[in-house]
């Protein structure tokens, strides 16, 4: 009985080929717009998901802050106000998991004829744990590299490429502001960070090399950015406060003095560019599931001509015993039909699209067998919901009013 | 005499009108047993079509009682009217209502698929019947493809898929020339003669001298119910 039904509504559909076209073209674009639109949302979601993973977990950046010099405020990190010290005493603050005190500048770097201008990190071994960075290569220089100011360094996959090419760079010599380093490691790659910066244009060097031998100091043990790391999301809170506290009553701040440093929480800021990108895809679904909507409005408006214009064959098969289910099932398994055939073309049109827009414009597109589903199963749907009026108004007809029918 | 599978008391039929009611059938009362041949007959716009429609539970009357098979069908549900029309009733119309979109055994087979019957039954069965109906060579064909006569005995052989106990014929053979008239008429005969009850509308004298029993409508009533044998004549002498 099913078969023969669907072969009916096979039937049907290839009776009137342009029109039966035409509405599933609502669905094909529905369908293909859903899938596009959300393979580019997740895409996005799952580049900045990957930011945050690569960014290192529950993070601050404390900056030296502003100095007022002669009435023109200068930009934050340039007072001389954050110490490795500073450090030091957060490290023991509850709730506080790790701390690398960081300086940083930019430099030229030179490898044999190739050269190349880089952002240089000054730091400690524990920056890496911090950051959640791991060495692709050879190992992280110590604390006694430290304490030695060690010319050493280890460098990220950009400056790889730029200076070596195709020659393993550990254990090779480069000189960074003419001052020779040798290479120890060379670091995992990261890509991009959430504002859009490779992070793995980089070189890693001790801290007191950096201070001594590349950029100085303006004082001894002065550092512009201090890492810290919180032991979990629920301890960032009273970390912050006591970072503050401790900071303030270190740099001797009375009550009512601004604070002379920043304290800003990086987790809490990628997270809500993360909301960001998730309400963005949500709204890019909700816009694409509009012409699902349109689709399905197109299916009802053909299957109710087609209902009319088949109202004496609806009479005849009344006549030779169709009950109301009979009638009913054949109209809404064409409507289903209908929508699922355009949701298939939609899906393969939405998969190409989203291949598309990454081999164009590399950005990232996910298409999760979630979304394929949801899209399917929201056709099937809307083939039923805007199918049922139709089928229903056939299925509801008189025999004999059906039969008279011109 | 066994109990008759039809019997209409005081049946009438309005058709809503923008003047209001028009009644169209106006008391009617009939009895007819089962393995009968009559021939309803009478002019045009006299009501017959609109009696058949209301045998063959297509219409419904306005008011009277219509007991077929022992049950007054006014106590139906559509799904029992619809298992009636597929199983105990073959209704053959004037414009043989073919599906045009189907091929000749496809439409031999439709009253089947609405039985629930399987695929290899259904198609053995149309096929019985398309060889008793003379277009055993066609099964592919589409009804557009073949002539009226051939249309109307594809329209009998689908009233009979369901072996019906009852075949409504409504002017089978008025869209007929008079030789394929006569052919038709003669499958009716031998489809009596099998023990199926016939009722068949026709205006034309020598096609209900086939039938055993003739009756007469004129403006909404029965005004003649007789055996044919004595049909003929009165009918010649009505019409002169
Ligand atoms: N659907 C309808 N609405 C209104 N009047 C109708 C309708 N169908 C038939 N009639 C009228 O009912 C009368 C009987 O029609 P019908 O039963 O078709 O007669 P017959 O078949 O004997 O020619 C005619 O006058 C016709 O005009
Ligand atoms: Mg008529």
């Amino acid at each position: 009985m099913f078969g023969a039904m669907l072969g009916e509504a096979w039937h049907a559909m290839g009776a009137n080929r342009l029109r039966t076209f035409l509405t599933m073209l609502g669905m094909i674009i529905g369908v293909s717009a859903v899938v596009l639109m959300m393979a580019i949302g997740q895409g996005a979601q799952e580049s900045v998901k990957q930011s945050i993973n690569a960014m290192g977990s529950n993070l601050f950046i404390v900056l030296a802050g502003s100095r007022t010099a002669s009435g023109a405020r200068l930009g934050g990190g340039n007072a001389a106000s954050l110490t490795v010290q500073d450090g030091e005493a957060i490290t023991m603050l509850e709730g506080v998991k790790a701390v690398a005190p960081v300086s940083f500048g930019n430099a030229q770097v030179i490898f044999g004829a190739n050269n190349w201008a880089t952002s240089i990190i000054g730091t400690t071994p524990d920056y890496l744990d911090v950051r959640a960075w791991s060495l692709k290569d050879g190992y992280s220089f110590s604390d006694s590299d430290i304490r030695s100011a060690t010319r050493v360094a280890l460098i990220g996959r950009t400056v790889v490429d730029n200076l070596f090419g195709d020659t393993d760079p550990v254990g090779k010599t480069i000189r960074i502001k003419q001052a020779p380093f040798v290479v120890l490691g060379v670091l995992e790659s990261k890509g991009q960070s959430l504002d859009g910066r490779d992070q793995d244009d980089t070189i890693i060097v001790p801290l007191t090399s950096a201070q001594r031998k590349l950029f100085g100091a303006q004082f001894p043990d002065s550092v512009r950015m201090l890492m810290v790391q919180g032991e979990s999301p629920e301890a960032m809170a009273m970390a912050e406060n006591g970072m503050t506290s401790l900071l303030r009553q270190r740099h001797k701040l009375r009550d009512g003095d601004e604070d002379d440093f920043f304290i800003r929480n990086l987790t809490a800021a990628a997270e809500s560019a993360a909301e960001t990108t998730r309400t963005m895809s949500l709204l890019l679904g909700a816009i694409a599931s509009v012409s699902l909507l349109v689709g399905g409005i197109g299916i009802m408006n053909i299957m109710l001509v087609s209902v009319t214009e088949r109202t004496r064959e609806i009479g005849i098969r009344m006549a030779i015993g169709a009950r109301e289910r009979d009638i009913m099932q054949q109209f809404l398994l064409e409507a289903i039909m209908i929508s699922v055939a355009g949701c298939l073309i939609g899906l393969l049109l939405g998969i190409g699209g989203a291949l598309l827009v990454n081999l164009l414009t590399g950005a990232a597109v996910v298409i999760s067998s979630n979304a394929v589903a949801t899209a399917f199963a929201v056709a099937a749907a809307v083939g039923i919901f805007f199918g049922f009026y139709p089928a229903r108004k056939a299925a509801r007809m008189n025999p004999i009013e059906a039969l008279r029918y011109q | 005499m066994s109990s008759p599978i039809i019997r209409v008391t005081d049946l009438c039929k309005d058709y809503e009108t923008a003047l209001g009611p028009f009644p169209v059938l106006k008391n009617v009362n009939v009895s007819i047993s089962a393995g009968e041949y009559v021939a309803i007959m009478g002019p045009s716009g006299s009501g017959k079509s609109t009696f058949m429609n209301i045998l063959g539970c297509l219409d419904k009357p306005t008011s009277g009682e219509y007991v077929l098979d022992c049950h007054p069908v006014a106590e139906l549900d559509s799904n029992q009217l619809a298992q009636i029309r597929n199983q105990t009733i073959g209704f053959v119309f004037q414009g043989f209502n073919l599906l045009t979109r189907s091929n000749l055994l496809d439409n031999i087979a439709l009253p089947l698929v609405y039985a629930g019957t399987d695929k290899k039954v259904r198609h053995e069965r149309a096929r019985v019947l398309l060889e008793k109906v003379g277009l055993g060579k066609y099964p592919a064909s589409m009804p557009n493809q073949i002539s009226g006569g051939q249309q109307q005995r594809i329209a009998i052989a689908r009233a009979l898929i369901n072996r019906p106990r009852l075949i409504l014929a409504d002017e089978p053979t008025g869209n007929l020339d008079s030789k394929t008239s006569e052919d038709i008429m003669r499958l009716f005969a031998e489809l009596n003669e099998e023990g199926i009850t016939i009722i068949i509308v026709t205006h034309e004298a020598d096609i209900a001298s086939h039938a055993r029993r003739q009756v007469r409508f004129l403006d909404g009533r029965i005004v003649h119910d007789a055996p044919a044998t004595e049909a003929p004549s009165r009918a010649e002498a009505e019409t002169a």
